[in-house]
């Protein structure tokens, strides 16, 4: 399995899982980003991710290869879902092995954040009241 | 000069497609851009104070001068995760 992907097809948790744990891993942290059923003020049926694959590539090689060199831990996956995804379907996984627990944590905490701020990817909620892309600036 | 301009999101929506290769006078930069082709792509103008530039998959400075053969990604608000 490639531990760094951006896929149209549903996301594998214990699979990446898996694919990050050595047998030096004495902890494996996950993080699941889910697509939920409301945002401030409407709901939200389905949404709708759109990304600039090549940049996606060497945004996330990057972040694996910070989050190496700034956490002791063994292994980082990374797998983003584009396309449309339904409420409840995971829209990011995220995998850290280490061999423990601390740098695991912290380290899955810094990725999802470093995604959120660098990753050119983009979501579109659909709703009953229409659709809007998502403008998360402050 | 020619550059390759990449669009996302409502951007890509409003102009129908994904990919525009551009005839940009030499010396443009990364910002004159949404100006520049705003006769094209309506709407770009009043989008620019919220875009992030990247040239070669790689975001760089607002002012960044563009070449010859260059890509430039036009980027809206991002929202991964």
């Amino acid at each position: 399995m490639r531990l760094l992907a951006l896929t149209r097809d549903p996301l594998d948790e214990p699979g990446l899982a898996a694919a990050v744990a050595r047998p030096s891993s004495g902890a494996v942290v996950t993080f699941v980003g889910r697509v939920r059923d409301h945002a401030p003020g409407h709901a939200v049926e389905y949404l709708e991710y759109e990304a600039y694959p090549e940049m996606v590539d060497a945004v996330f090689g990057e972040i694996a290869d910070e989050t190496r060199e700034r956490f002791a831990i063994d292994e980082v996956g990374i797998h983003h879902r584009c396309g449309r995804l339904a409420v409840g379907e995971a829209s990011v996984v995220i995998a850290v092995a280490a061999a423990h627990r601390g740098p695991a944590f912290e380290a899955c905490r810094y990725v999802i954040e470093q995604i959120k701020l660098r990753a050119p990817i983009w979501k579109k909620e659909v709703g009953p009241q229409g659709a809007v892309w998502v403008d998360t600036r402050p | 000069m020619h550059v390759r301009i990449r669009l996302f999101a409502a951007h890509r929506e409003a102009a129908g497609q994904d990919d525009y290769v551009a005839d940009l006078p030499a010396g443009t930069r990364a910002h004159d851009v949404p100006r520049l082709l705003e006769a094209r792509f309506p709407g770009l103008s009043a989008a620019a104070p919220s875009f992030a530039y990247a040239v070669n998959r790689k975001q760089v400075p607002a002012d960044t001068e563009l070449r010859d053969g260059d890509e430039l990604a036009l980027l809206p608000p991002l929202a991964g995760g």
